[in-house]
Formats: structure tokens, sequence, C-alpha cells
């Protein structure tokens, strides 16, 4: 894959500003607490976050380079997948049980959307069709509500909350967080590596670039989107279930996405490798900001600072890190 | 047969170029306004004024201008809410500081506010576009709500944080804000108000400005290549755009609620006005109207009909539905008819022209 | 063919190269424009034509070379100042705005003669009014002269491909240009289509004394209306002269006939 210079240098004076921000505010402010040990500490929190938001957005990013749909309903269907998961647990099944019908649901959900909505579509305007995505999330969010209920549900995976001490008992990394970025890492690859040398990956790639053309080669539009969707599914499983764990199986999970937008701009629409550096720089730019930068402000900035920094990634590249330069001809 | 252009001949570009330019069309809307500003008032129940009418016609000017950036000049924004909460910021803080400004003003000035707001906010509009450019709007909405939150001097410090719009009249005794003003008086006002700005958004579109709009829209490269400059067409869009806006949010805030909040301008509000004008229709000035009609009367539909069926639902499993209803409804449109109702109603007007004949 | 009454030089490209990253698309190119001309650019598909008229009116910058138009000369044309200077063009891929009509089409073309402020537009009564019937006669002018006016009220995207171009034709006239870039303006018709938009073409050039530079494969067309004819090959340039000498130049003959470069 090549690397655009550029893309090497905002990369790098990344990095550089994420150290040297928080060490200045440390030295000149006294509000401020730094310590390298305590510097590594939150960044590398930042980081474990960040691979989770890596995996919502490659929710995204798999859907809009197979279809050229931006999926609105990717917060959705996390939410979705999460509560039909922990009802069927509780109405008896065991976990294990729970987790592969809610896969086979998940499936079903694809086919569904892929029936009822993406073939009435096809070849509508792109905006079109996000707009439909926008109905699907709505539909979604007061459909598993109606089922499953509202009230928050814990999901248990037996997995050790506390943080443990690492590097001789200086770093506090939180125990959860790294089987989860353990598990979303895994995840990312294996479709990044899909996506990039398996047939179906490369007729994923035609799809998304033109729907007739790809119909006209002989693609099967019909199965290559319920495919996606479904992989999409799965991954909103999964995520789900990270998720989930932690924060308890609510609304508010499906706000997760907007979160997962920021990653999606600095990496680019259509980039699998996108999402996860995405992810990892809007993670770990979060909390530097907030742990080091927010106290001189009042605090409270994670609601926009993801935004603010995909931002201004954006003006020095409008096409995100890895994305695709959109060239028109005339 | 009655509804036909036939016999209808402009003899002027005037004529040509009229908004209605058939005569039962204008019949109709002469119709329209005195049923508006006069039948409605006197047979209207203060519960349709006050909570039915003012939210719709308050929501239709929003949709009004988020039609203009995002359906005319192709521009997707989902900073709605985040401007109007400008809008109604800005209103508050002036008729507190300046007590003896005429309302008409404070509306006027607001608008200004944000218009400015949302100049600066467009100016990444330049680079960005499509997709990301909606994103880096969303930008816009989160850092602006914060900010209201966040700092003190907009809600003049208040300590209970609850701030109410003071009262204020058009003249003499009629007060239209505070808790003074009647029902028929607020409704009044701000019809009128929405009436004109529609009026000069319609002149707007019809003319050069609307013209490099939809250019930018459906093909940017070629419309530089004639001649027309992105950056002020597009920031011309977003100021204009906020203008109208920013005059909803202090209208909602000061005539409609009568207290100043940020959560009514929250990330939903920006959704629920994008709603609007896609079922409305992207590109039409009826259709944020028609837009805005539907958005606000269907929940009071849905939460109704359940008694009418004699089913008693409880109330949080009717949001959830009314969300599956909202969701599915807004994927029937986009399969029916993608360009909203107000082509449904161009199409009906059609079949109108041709009838009794089938085509 | 008659003696035409050629002005001076207005239009001068000298030594334009240009590439897309390692893609070479043109090579030392010059030739040079006269006033009131009919000038035709020909060659193989792939030639670069179309990017020499891209560079003319400041779509692409190319990497060497300058242009000198109305007697200054620059490295390169900015796409808004070629507008301001009276270049309109056509595009081989039509370029109209299909969510328009006709009529709005060609009156996006008078963007720059509109005078009126945002204000002035809103309120419309008065100065905007007036503007718009005045420019509005203009372009109906114009919708008379290409014979459309049964299509005004159409949006474009529902025309026929070669209305389409017609309209696109008529937006770039709206524009009052001195010199005019039309590339392939007769692709895709059939006879009777061609021999309209000739007629077109002629009458553009004859009545309103505007210089043109056409791109086009009907040779027939070509050597019928040129007045001088450059012919690109591979981005290099092969012949440049009146459109008998070009015909029987061996290269150019080597060229369209597919003999191994």
């Amino acid at each position: 894959m090549r690397i655009e210079k550029s893309v090497i240098y905002i990369f790098l004076s990344t990095l550089f500003l994420m150290v040297a921000i928080p060490w200045a505010v440390g030295q000149l402010s006294s509000d401020i607490f730094f310590e390298w040990p305590f510097f590594f500490e939150v960044a590398i929190g930042g980081l474990l976050a960040g691979v989770m938001y890596s995996l919502v957005a490659l929710g995204f990013v798999l859907i809009f380079k197979a279809s050229g749909v931006f999926n609105f309903a990717q917060g959705a269907m996390v939410l979705f997948s999460a509560l039909t998961l922990v009802g069927l647990n509780e109405i008896g099944l065991p976990m294990w049980l729970a987790i592969i019908v809610t896969l086979g649901v998940m499936l079903l959900l694809a086919i569904v959307i892929e029936r009822v909505v993406l073939r009435s579509l096809v070849n509508q305007e792109h905006i079109i069709l996000f707009m439909a995505t926008i109905g699907i999330a709505y539909f979604l969010d007061g459909f598993g509500q109606t089922i499953w209920g509202s009230e928050v549900k814990i999901l248990d995976l037996g997995i050790p909350s506390s943080p443990g001490f690492y590097f001789d008992g200086k770093i506090l990394i939180n125990d959860f967080d790294l089987v989860a970025a353990l598990i979303a890492g895994i995840l990312v690859l294996s479709l990044a590596l899909f996506f990039q040398y398996t047939r179906i990956g490369r007729a994923l790639r035609a799809v998304a670039d033109d729907h007739q053309a790809a119909l006209s080669v002989g693609i099967p539009l019909k199965h290559i989107w319920v495919i996606v969707w479904a992989v999409a599914g799965i991954v909103a499983l999964v995520a789900g279930i990270m998720w989930g764990s932690k924060l308890g199986v609510q609304f508010s999970l499906a706000l997760i996405a907007l979160k997962a937008l920021p990653v999606l701009i600095l990496g680019g629409f259509t980039s699998v490798p996108g999402a996860i550096i995405g992810g990892l720089i809007i993670g770990a730019g979060e909390k530097l900001a907030e742990v080091f930068v927010a106290p001189l402000i009042g605090g409270g900035i994670e609601d926009w600072f993801a935004y603010m920094l995909a931002l201004a990634f954006l003006v020095f590249r409008p096409q995100g890190l890895f994305g695709e330069k959109i060239i028109e001809r005339v | 047969m009655l509804y036909r252009e036939a016999g209808e001949f402009k003899a002027t570009y005037q004529a040509d170029q009229a908004i209605l330019t058939i005569r039962q069309d204008r019949w109709f809307m002469w119709a329209m306004l005195v049923v508006a500003f006069l039948v409605i008032p006197l047979v209207s129940s203060e519960y349709w004024l006050g909570t039915i009418m003012l939210p719709f016609l308050i929501l239709a000017l929003a949709a009004l201008g988020l039609n203009v950036l995002t359906g005319y000049a192709g521009q997707l924004s989902l900073g709605t809410g985040g401007f109007m909460a400008t809008g109604a910021f800005a209103a508050y803080k002036l008729a507190t500081a300046f007590p003896g400004l005429h309302i008409i003003a404070v509306i006027l000035m607001s608008g200004t506010v944000t218009a400015g707001v949302g100049i600066l906010f467009g100016i990444p509009s330049l680079r960005i576009k499509g997709f990301y450019l909606a994103v880096a709007t969303l930008a816009s909405q989160f850092f602006l709500i914060w900010m209201f939150n966040k700092f003190g001097w907009f809600t003049n410090y208040s300590s209970s944080g609850v701030i109410s719009a003071p009262p204020m009249s058009v003249f003499g005794d009629n007060y239209v804000t505070g808790p003074y003003a009647t029902a028929e008086a607020k409704y009044l006002f701000t019809l009128t108000l929405v009436v004109l700005f529609a009026l000069l958004t319609k002149n707007l579109v019809r003319s050069n400005i609307g013209r490099e709009w939809m250019a930018v829209r459906d093909m940017d490269i070629a419309a530089e290549i004639i001649g027309i400059k992105m950056l002020p067409t597009k920031l011309k869009a977003f100021a204009y755009s906020s203008f109208l806006c920013g005059i909803a949010g202090a209208l909602w805030a000061f005539i409609y609620t009568g207290s100043v909040e940020p959560q009514a301008f929250d990330v939903n509000r920006s959704f629920q006005v994008l709603f609007m004008i896609i079922i409305g229709g992207l590109g039409s000035v009826m259709g944020a109207f028609l837009g805005a009609a539907f958005i606000v009367l269907l929940p009071i539909f849905l939460s109704n009909a359940p008694h009418w069926f004699g089913l008693n639902i409880p109330v949080d499993i009717i949001s959830h539905i009314e969300a599956m209803v909202f969701g599915g409804l807004i994927i029937f449109f986009l399969i029916v008819e993608p360009h909203g109702l107000a082509r449904l109603w161009q199409l009906l007007k059609e079949k109108l022209r041709l009838w009794p004949f089938p085509y | 063919m008659y003696e035409r009454k050629l002005g001076d030089v207005v239009l001068r490209v000298e030594g334009i190269s240009l590439s897309f990253g390692a893609m070479r698309v043109l090579n030392n190119i010059t030739f040079d424009v006269r006033q009131g001309e009919i000038r035709s650019i020909i060659g193989p598909n792939g030639a670069g034509k179309s990017s020499m008229l891209n560079v003319i009116n400041g779509v692409y910058h190319p990497q060497q070379g300058t242009i000198t138009y109305r007697g200054e000369t620059r490295d390169q044309m900015k796409v808004h100042h070629a507008a301001e200077q009276g270049i309109a063009r056509t595009f081989q891929n039509i370029a109209l705005f299909k969510g328009m009509s006709t009529l709005d089409n060609i009156m996006t073309g008078r963007n720059l003669k509109i005078k009126s402020n945002m204000l002035q537009q809103a309120i419309y009564w008065g100065k905007a009014q007036r503007e718009e019937i005045e420019h509005r006669q203009k372009v109906e002018q114009i919708i008379d002269f290409l014979e459309i006016q049964a299509i005004r009220k159409t949006p474009v995207g529902k025309l026929p491909y070669g209305m389409q171009k017609r309209v696109e034709l008529g937006r770039a006239l709206a524009a009052e240009p001195d010199l005019l870039l039309l590339d392939e303006p007769m692709a895709g018709m059939n006879v009777e289509e061609k021999e309209d938009m000739c007629r077109f073409v002629l009458d553009i050039n004859d009545e309103f004394g505007t210089t043109i530079v056409l791109i086009e494969h009907d040779m027939g067309v070509v050597m019928d209306i040129s007045d001088r004819v450059v012919v690109l090959d591979y981005g290099v340039q092969l012949a440049d002269g009146p459109p008998d000498e070009v015909r029987k130049n061996q290269a150019v003959i080597d060229a369209y006939l597919g003999v191994s470069n």
C-alpha cells in the first residue's frame, strides 16, 4: 500500500503534538499534573478506547466501500445486536447459544434490509441512500426497544474489569480494555485482509464504485449486499458486546456511532487502515486533551473535541488520511 | 378541465417569470393566505395555535433555511440546531442588554449574528464536500451547544439555569412574548414573519444567486468555469441559511417556549429539520412547509391514533413505535418519491391539468 | 474557400507540456489562433486534445510553457480569469446543471453580467427584476438562434443527448464570448443534427465574429469549415496549417491509419 508523503508528515506531526502539548501544558500550568508514566497511562487508555472506535468505524467503512452507502444505522445496529444478545440470554439461552442466534438475527436483518430498502433504491443518488439508512436507524431503535424494553441491561462476559498494573507497577491499564482491544484488533486485521486479497473483497470494491457497471459484468449485487451488511452486522455485534459490557446495554450505545464519525473523517470513508489509525488518533487525542488540556478551559470537551480534531485534519487533507480523492473530469 | 394553462398566454417575460403563473394557482395562494391570516386565528383553539401552528411555522422557517443551504446549494448540513441556538441566545443577550430595542430589531439582529457564525462554520465547505462536510457541520453543532451550556455569560449568569424571554410587544400593548401575550398575537406575528421570509427566499432562488447555488450543487467545476466563484457563493448560502435558522431559533425561544434552553436545539433538532426537507422536497420553498407540517403533525397523530382504536398503550412504548413508524415512513417516501411531497404535489397538479383526460 | 479576413493573433500557446504523474499528456505544443478564425484541433482518441482546451481555459495547469491571451502572457490560466476575459467552452461529456431547466442553464451563462446584489434580488421589485428581464431577452435571442424554444422549460436531465449539446452551446454563447472552445460539439449526432450544429458554428463565427477553437472527429466538417488545423497524436504536435496542407501531411496520414508509432 503506497502511502503519500503528506500523510506521513501529518501523522508524524500529530504524534509530536500529542506528546508535546501535554508536556508543555504540564510545565507551564500548576493545574495540570504531568509525569511520563502518567502520560503513557492516559495515552494507552486512549489508544485502547480508540480501538473500540475503530471497530464501530469499520462497520461504516465496510458498507461504504461495498455499496457507496453511508450507513447511518450502524450505531442502531450495535444497539440492536447487543439488545438481542442480552435479551436472549435473559430468557434463558446460555451465552454461547445466544451469540450464535444473534448472529443469525443479524444475517436475517441484512437480508431484510437488502430486500426491502436497497433493492428498491438501486442506483439512486447516495444522499437518498444515506437518508434511507437514517430511516433504518430510527426503525431499528424503536423496534429493538419495543421488543426488549429500554432499561439498562448488564452484559457480563466474565472478563475482569479492574485495572492491572503493568510495566513494573508504574502504569495502570484496564484489563478489560486490553482484552477488548485485542479482540477488536484481530477482527479488524482479518477484515482488512479479507478485503484486500479475496475475490469477494474485489467484487465489493467494484460494487462501491458503480452499481450499474458491477451488474453489467455479472457481479450479483444482491448477494454482495447481503454479505456486506451481514459482516457489518457481525462487526456491530462485536462492538455491541464490547461497549455493552463496559457501559451497559442501553440507548446511548446508538450514540457511539456519532463518535465513530470523526474517526471516519480522519481516516477516510473508504479505508480500512484509515479506520484503524483514525480510531487510535481520535481515541488517544480525546483522552489526552480531556486530561491535559480541558481543565484549562473548564472541562467537558469530550463532546466536540473529536470533531474539531477531525475537522483540523480535513483542512489539510479533505478526503481524510487514506480516503480516495474524487477526481472529476470535464 | 378546471385546472389548466391552455388559453393563458404570457405577453411579457415578467408575467412568465412570476412566482405563480397559472391563474388557479394564484387563487389558491390567495385563499390560503386568507385562511391563514383570518380564518385560523378566529376558529382555532389556543391549543392549536400555541402547540401546533407555532412550532409548525417556526420549524418551517428553519426548514426553509436548511433547504436553501442543502437543497439549493447542495451543502449538506447537520448543524441547524446549533444555528438556531445561536439565534436564540443572541436574541436573549440583545433583549436583555438593550431593553428598549424593538422586537423586530432584536430578531433581525440575532439573525445577522447567526449569519456571521454561519459564515465562519461555512469556511470549511470550500475544501470539504458531501458527507465529509456533513460530519464537519456536526462539529459546529456540538461545539456551539457546549459553548452555550458552559459559559454563564450567555445566560447572564443565571443561578437557576432557567432563563425566560422578556416580555416584548410589537406596538403598544400587543405583547408577543412573555405572560401577557395572547395566542392569536403570537400566531399572527410569527405568520407574518414567516410568510415574508418565504417570499424573500422565493425571490432569491429564482434570481441569479439561486441559479448560482443550484449550479454549485449540480456541478461545481462547471460552475467555476462559467465564472461563478465558489467562495462567495457558498458563504452566501451559509449566511442566508443561518440567518433564517437564527431567526427561527429566536422565535422558538421567545415566542413558542418562552425560555432559552440549549437542549431544544441539540443534534436531534438538526436531524428533525433535515427530515423535513427530505420529506418535503429538497430544493423547494413549498417543500419546507409541507415537510414541517408532516413532521409536526405525525407525532400528534401517532399518539392519538391508538385511542381512536380503543387501544391503551403505555407512553414509552408509544415513543418507540413512533420511532419505528417514522423510520418506516422515511424509507417509504424515499422509495416512492425521493423528491418529496413537493414533487408529489406537482405531479398531482399535472394530473389535474389533464383531467378528465388520461394523458 | 474565399479569402477570409482574419485579425491579429488573439491566443498563443507556446511550449505547453502537461503531465499527470508519470503520464505525459502534452509535449511541447505551440500554435496560435487569430481573431475571427475557426481553428480546429484534431487527432486520434487520447491525443490530448481535450487536455489542450483545459489548459487554455485554466482547468489544467501545464508544467511548462506559456499562454498568451489578449497580449498577457502567463504560465497558467486561472479558470475564473478565463471566464472574465471572455473565454467560454463546451465539454465532451456534457457539463450542464442537470437539476435546472434549459432556460435556467443558459441564464447561468449570464452570471458575470448580472450586477444586482443579494438584497436587491431578495426584494426583486425594481433593479433585480429589470435585470432578469433584460438578460432573459438576451437569452431568448440565443434560444431562437439555436431553435430550442420548445424545450426551454424542460429540465435538461430529461433531454436527449443532441439537445443537451445544443443547450450547452447556448450557455457558452450567453456569456458573449470572444473566444469559444468547442469540445466535440457534433459527437453522437446524425447527419441532420451535424449539419445544424455546423450551421450554428459558422453563424456564430460570421454574425458575432467569435473566434472558435474546435475539437472534432468528423474530417469532412473539419476540412470544410476550418481556417487552420492543428494535429495532435499522443500529446505531440504533428502538423499545423491550412486544411489542404494538413490533409497531405504524411505524418498525419500515418497517425490516422495507425502506422506504428
